[in-house]
């Protein structure tokens, strides 16, 4: 095993970047809240809890370093929501960018959805790098001219310009929400979105922001009644019609959007049978999903729960057909997870492009790969002393037992404030984005 | 050698024990459980659920009504208005009404990421 890196049986996994200030006192503005690749990998985006948005673009590969797929360099940056107050609800409104989707490119410009707990946004960024020069009543700084030094017309020409690229908001959609938003997904039909709040799930069409359909309500007549609330929701990648939600019980439902319009009654309903006997005050809150998503192929689906990552397969709501344990040595130390909160801390889980290897963050800044056809798992680590450029991961190991090994770190010496919620896998190729808590990682497959 | 010393300790503890620790050894989560309540004993029997979720959906909700302040400030008329609360308060609540100044003050960054420096 020490060979393996991990992921694929022979692929290892190099440092290639590191974004973020090195200081450990940490603004809670930079604490990084999404991270998410653009469909064809080129550009990666990350959201903070200040309410920014951060956007890198991948340099072309060059001749020189064929061994070295392109670094990641700032491309645009933007301040996407502002902190509100509610002053009619007594609420405070967060500006903490809670999921960024990107939409499939149409055009020159780039279009991405952002959103807070209550207000989405679609942003156009847009490059621009020539400009109109010699107006006839305009100075070239933009001041006007006399007009009685006008003596003759020419026609404006455009020049080329240093790159300057632009993000504009092109719709604000707001006021649909009552509880905080968790969730937006674009649909394949590339026309419209659904997003989800704790007991609703509303859809949108992408070019009419003052109106949205409720298609999933939750919420009890009498709130007293309230056992579960919607964690996450995603529409499925190539069937326009179906979506699924899932709930912190840690029961997946499917919805299919022909059948009627109002989905409160699913089409399939995805949950593992629980053991009455093993069951204790933490069961339901550490079987509450904190991530869903499709598998490229559509065939599969994956849940993120506390302890463990599962795998789906659409066909049969039984039970998983894969299940992967995250960190199961925490099992025994549920009663100071629930002390600190850290056992509501909301991991996120990522597929890489074909769909073979799984991925999901820990603590520790310790993140977790699947193979799920070679059945191995690796333990890597984010940190900047494993930050010389193009260095390979060495594997981590926590050790359980009584006994450690050199090497090891035991169940106790973890730092359960250094986590890791948020990673993305490139669509197509084997570059990773890993954030820790204000510091954005790139990791590349080691190519020889 | 010290490998056998440890079984053989096990074996002794399971002995005297019993039953104790072959529970936490089957299922850590109810001896985890068990350490929970001891430390709170007042905690509800519900297994982690309404209170929970009713604490999550009320996440940013703060002390201020529009309409007391504006009634209050109405009633004031010429005299000042109402004062900011003691700072080491952060729940504002009884007869003080709260104003805009009393709510911590958010403003957007105007700061770029660090992430793109």
């Amino acid at each position: 095993m020490a060979g393996a890196g991990g992921g694929n049986s022979d692929v290892q996994w190099c440092f290639s970047q590191v974004k973020g200030a090195i200081d450990d006192d940490v603004a809670e503005a930079d604490i990084i809240s999404t991270v998410e690749f653009n469909h064809s990998g080129e550009l990666l985006a990350t959201g903070d809890k200040g309410g920014r948005v951060v956007i890198f673009q991948q340099e072309p590969e060059t001749k020189n370093q064929p061994q070295c797929r392109g670094e990641y360099n700032v491309y645009s940056t933007f301040q996407s929501h502002e902190p509100e107050f509610d002053y009619l609800k007594s609420l405070e409104i967060e500006e903490k960018i809670n999921k960024i989707r990107w939409l499939p490119q149409k055009n020159a410009a780039q279009f991405l959805l952002s959103t807070n707990d209550k207000t989405i946004k679609l942003w156009k960024i847009s490059e621009r790098d020539k400009r109109p020069e010699g107006y006839n009543l305009k100075e070239e700084d933009g001041r006007y001219r006399d007009l009685n030094t006008v003596t003759t017309l020419r026609v404006p020409v455009f020049r080329p310009m240093d790159l300057m690229v632009e993000a504009s908001p092109r719709r604000v959609f707001a006021n649909a929400h009552t509880y905080h938003i968790n969730s937006i997904s674009v649909n394949s039909d590339c026309e419209t979105y659904l997003s989800a709040d704790d007991l609703r799930i509303n859809l949108w069409n992408l070019e009419i922001n003052d109106r949205s359909f409720n298609i999933v309500d939750i919420k009890p007549a009498n709130m007293e009644e309230l056992t579960e609330v919607i964690t996450a929701a995603e529409f499925h990648p190539n069937q326009c019609n179906t979506f699924v939600y899932s709930s912190s019980k840690g029961t997946i439902r499917l919805c299919d959007m022909r059948a009627s319009a109002l989905c409160d009654q699913h089409a399939k309903q995805f949950e593992e049978p629980e053991d009455p006997n093993n069951r204790s005050f933490f069961s339901e809150i550490i079987s509450s999903i904190s991530d869903v998503k499709f598998s490229h192929s559509g065939r599969y689906m994956m849940t993120r729960d506390y302890l463990s990552v599962k795998i789906w397969d659409l066909n049969m709501e039984s039970r998983p057909v894969e299940t992967y344990q995250v960190h199961e040595y925490l099992r025994s130390k549920l009663c100071s997870l629930y002390e600190n909160d850290c056992i509501f801390d909301k991991f996120e889980c990522c597929w890489n492009g074909n769909d073979s290897v799984v991925m999901t963050g820990s603590y520790n800044n310790f993140f977790r790969m699947f193979d799920r056809g070679y059945r191995q798992d690796v333990t890597l680590e984010a940190s900047r002393e494993n930050s010389k450029p193009r260095s390979v991961l060495k594997p981590r190991k926590v050790s359980t037992g009584g006994k450690r090994k050199k090497d090891e770190i035991s169940v106790d010496s973890l730092d359960f404030n250094k986590k890791i919620l948020h990673t993305a896998w490139h669509p197509l190729d084997n570059i990773i984005a890993v954030a820790t808590t204000n510091n954005l990682y790139i990791f590349q497959e080691k190519l020889n | 050698m010290s490998g056998d010393h440890e079984e053989t300790q096990t074996a002794e503890e399971m002995q005297v024990d019993g039953k104790g620790v072959q529970d936490k050894m089957i299922n850590p989560e109810k001896s985890e459980e068990a350490k929970l309540k001891a430390r709170y004993p007042n905690l509800g029997n519900k297994p982690g659920g309404s209170d929970l979720l009713r604490k999550r959906l009320q996440k940013g909700q703060k002390y201020f009504d529009s309409g007391d302040y504006n009634m209050a400030k109405a009633k004031i008329k010429n005299k000042q208005l109402p004062t900011a609360a003691a700072p080491e308060k952060t729940e504002i609540t009884g007869d003080h009404i709260p104003t805009p100044q009393d709510l911590p003050q958010r403003k957007p960054s105007l700061v770029a990421s660090k992430l793109a420096g």
